[in-house]
């Protein structure tokens, strides 16, 4: 049963991350992009972690990707681009054979690193293992906040830094007046 | 709930121990937040609030340097961030780059009419990242702080919206850094999988405690990922091809604010997690290492020979001194942090690049003049002649970057080729020369244009350049730093020898 469990979300992972790469479509693209993360969702729940498996698909499923769908819509790009040009022949078949080379490099890892996964012990104990059914949120919250509670602190930084970049580079320049956006557009296809 | 509450014992955290980087954070958030609520501030203050900030931040590195003489290094909140003296000289590096960097932006900006706070802002919140990979002794802090330092970074390069060139060097450097950081973060879950935990000192245990071979094939893997991750960020030679067209298209100031705070973050990031979290696979990352620092000088010291724009030829160059640094790195994996080796002549090599950076891309602020745009070889011929002084200071930055004795440069140079030297990695240390003199041709092509060359026809009805106030003082502080430390080097590097004492102190809890 866990075997079967986990062969269906890992097909779920993995298709819906080649989708999100195949699709020239955007919005076919970030719907793929959903599959996967509903994938994670399911192998969290089978790791009894159904707390992360909820935060996923609200945080991930729900909030991030209909903020794609957003910037997809606000910004236009409804028609698909064409992958056709290439201007280093080479390049693709190269990425390719780089790409598998490297997926065969870390695949064979994990499988020769088998027997060092199952010594070890999770970082926390599953559900089953600790008692009641807020087991789960309780540890969380106790490792947030004991070990990893500068990591989180840290974290705001980050959004401080989101919030003045945005600002930052949305807004228009000073000083010039209206047609800047435009102006900058023109340098833009100028220097191509 | 509340009966967890009860049994929760929380961290203690050090106030005291935290303090540049709680005085860069705070700082800075009061600066974004009371300049968004006032009108613009007269000029200069925005940039001299910064440069209060950066030294003041300074100041407590330095009293805690004494302190740490006197008490010994510690662990702070929970074993993520590590207090040694290692940590301070990587602080006041960042401060002493933040504090430059600001004073240099000051002028640019008003020149650009770009003139606000959001760019010290992110200034602050960068050198508050690189200050965290500093400190860090847990990967996901490293993380965080790699991140915070980036992320500034993607938005400082795009930061003149005039310039489309500013614009792609934003967008390069974000994709090919995004894509660096994914390397980086695979590598933490790798290690995590294979030593059980992100902390460095459990990491580093890990090896004594459990039955985990060296050959462990998923730590060995997370290592590599960690390296190119790493080496990304340091540009390192197979990943340095963002480096020329990030540093040529951002604006001046911001260049070199990448090149002093960012790398030197980086750097102290590399030293950290393969010195002190990973020693025992030692035996694995030496050759790459070794590989990388040849490619690195090579590539940096040939590629930047045939470049005609004066930023990309000081990108390739800044290429070529992290294939120095990476030199002190391998030298480090002999000895480990335990003796005078490669860790401190590194550490001193950042500090004394950094200054030299910002005061080389002071002067190429100066002369690319209003839009930023006149960088070309050309537009330095005859400087010697409209400015001698400018061309003295960038006489001295660029020979004190050549290596050329009674400069800094000189100094941080012959202190990684010696560790290297004693370490007997005597391949290593000819190579270096050998890209030194080839780096020297590079130097001595712009000074050629400098001091022997005519003005460019049409030069002059260009604007006329002028140093102003706040460059001026920056461009002589730095001046005075690389003859001081050339002339009388001892005290620099007796305080670099104190690095060695990274903090791998007992783990508490």
């Amino acid at each position: 049963m866990q075997l079967f469990v986990f062969i269906c979300a890992a097909a779920m992972i993995l298709g819906g991350a080649v989708g999100v790469i195949l699709r020239s479509h955007p919005v076919h693209a970030a719907l793929s992009l959903i599959l996967t993360l509903f994938g994670v969702a399911v192998l969290f729940v089978a790791q009894n972690a159904h707390f992360l498996a909820a935060v996923q698909v609200i945080v991930y499923a729900g909030a991030i990707v209909v903020l794609f769908l957003f910037v997809i819509m606000l910004l236009g790009v409804d028609k698909a681009d064409s992958l056709r040009i290439d201007p280093v022949k080479v390049q693709r078949p190269l990425a390719a054979v780089v790409g598998v080379g490297l997926m065969g490099l870390i695949g064979a890892a994990i499988v020769q690193g088998r027997s060092t996964l199952a010594q070890r012990g999770t970082g926390i104990d599953t559900a089953s293992g600790g008692a009641g059914r807020d087991s789960n949120i309780r540890q969380l919250a106790t490792d947030l906040f004991s070990n990893h509670v500068f990591a989180f602190e840290i974290t705001s930084v980050l959004l401080v830094i989101a919030v003045v970049g945005t600002v930052l580079l949305a807004r228009r320049p000073r000083s010039s007046g209206a047609s800047d956006g435009e102006s900058v557009i023109r340098q833009n296809s100028g220097a191509k | 709930m509340i009966v967890a509450a009860g049994t929760f014992t929380a961290p203690s955290i050090d106030w005291f121990a935290l303090a540049p980087l709680l005085v860069l954070l705070v700082g800075g958030l009061v600066l974004l937040v009371t300049a968004s609520f006032t009108p613009q501030w007269p000029k200069h203050l925005y940039a001299y609030a910064t440069v209060a900030l950066g030294l003041a931040a300074m100041v407590v590195a330095f009293v805690q340097w004494h302190a740490i003489t006197r008490d010994g290094p510690k662990l702070l909140v929970g074993n993520a961030v590590s207090y040694d003296h290692f940590s301070m000289f990587g602080i006041i590096t960042i401060c002493i780059g933040l504090s430059l960097s600001a004073m240099v932006t000051d002028d640019f900006l008003r020149r650009e009419g770009m003139e606000g706070p959001e760019i010290y802002g992110l200034y602050l919140m960068a050198a508050v990242g690189g200050i965290v990979m500093v400190m860090s002794n847990d990967l996901i802090v490293l993380f965080l702080g790699l991140e915070t330092l980036s992320i500034s970074l993607y938005v400082l390069a795009a930061s003149n919206r005039r310039r489309a060139e500013s614009q792609e060097a934003g967008i390069k450097y974000f994709v090919l850094g995004g894509f660096s950081s994914a390397f980086f973060l695979y590598g933490i879950a790798l290690i995590y999988g294979g030593t059980g935990s992100t902390n460095f000192n459990r990491i580093l245990t890990a090896f004594d405690s459990v039955p985990l071979q060296r050959k462990d094939s998923l730590v060995l893997v997370g290592v590599a990922l960690l390296l190119v991750g790493l080496g990304f960020k340091v540009s390192a030679a197979p990943f340095h091809f963002w480096a020329p067209d990030v540093y040529q298209g951002s604006p001046t100031p911001v260049t070199a604010f990448m090149a002093s705070v960012g790398k030197a973050a980086a750097f102290a990031a590399l030293f950290r997690v393969f010195v002190v979290a990973l020693p025992n696979w030692k035996d694995d990352w030496r050759p790459v290492v070794w590989v990388l620092a040849i490619l690195t000088l090579l590539v940096g010291s040939i590629s930047a020979v045939v470049q005609t724009n004066v930023k990309r030829m000081l990108a390739y160059s800044s290429i070529s001194h992290a294939g120095f640094i990476l030199i002190g790195l391998e030298a480090a994996g002999h000895s480990g942090a335990s003796t005078r080796s490669g860790m401190p002549s590194s550490m001193m090599y950042l500090m004394i690049y950094s200054v030299l950076v910002i005061g080389t891309f002071a002067v190429v602020a100066v002369v690319g003049r209003t839009g930023d745009g006149a960088t070309d070889l050309g537009s330095f011929r005859g400087l010697s002649r409209q400015k001698p002084w400018l061309a003295t200071a960038l006489t001295v930055f660029l020979l004190a970057q050549a290596g050329v004795p009674l400069t800094s440069g000189f100094i941080a140079k012959f202190g990684v080729i010696e560790a290297a030297v004693d370490e007997h990695s005597y391949a290593l240390a000819t190579i270096a020369m050998v890209s030194a003199v080839i780096g020297a041709f590079l130097y001595l092509r712009i000074l050629i244009s400098v001091w022997l060359a005519d003005a460019e026809v049409g030069d002059e009805k260009r604007e006329a350049m002028h140093i102003p106030i706040s460059t001026g003082a920056a461009i002589l502080l730095c001046v005075g730093f690389t003859i001081y430390v050339g002339v009388n080097p001892e005290w620099l590097i007796q305080a670099s020898d104190r690095v060695v004492l990274v903090a791998v102190p007992v783990v508490g809890g």
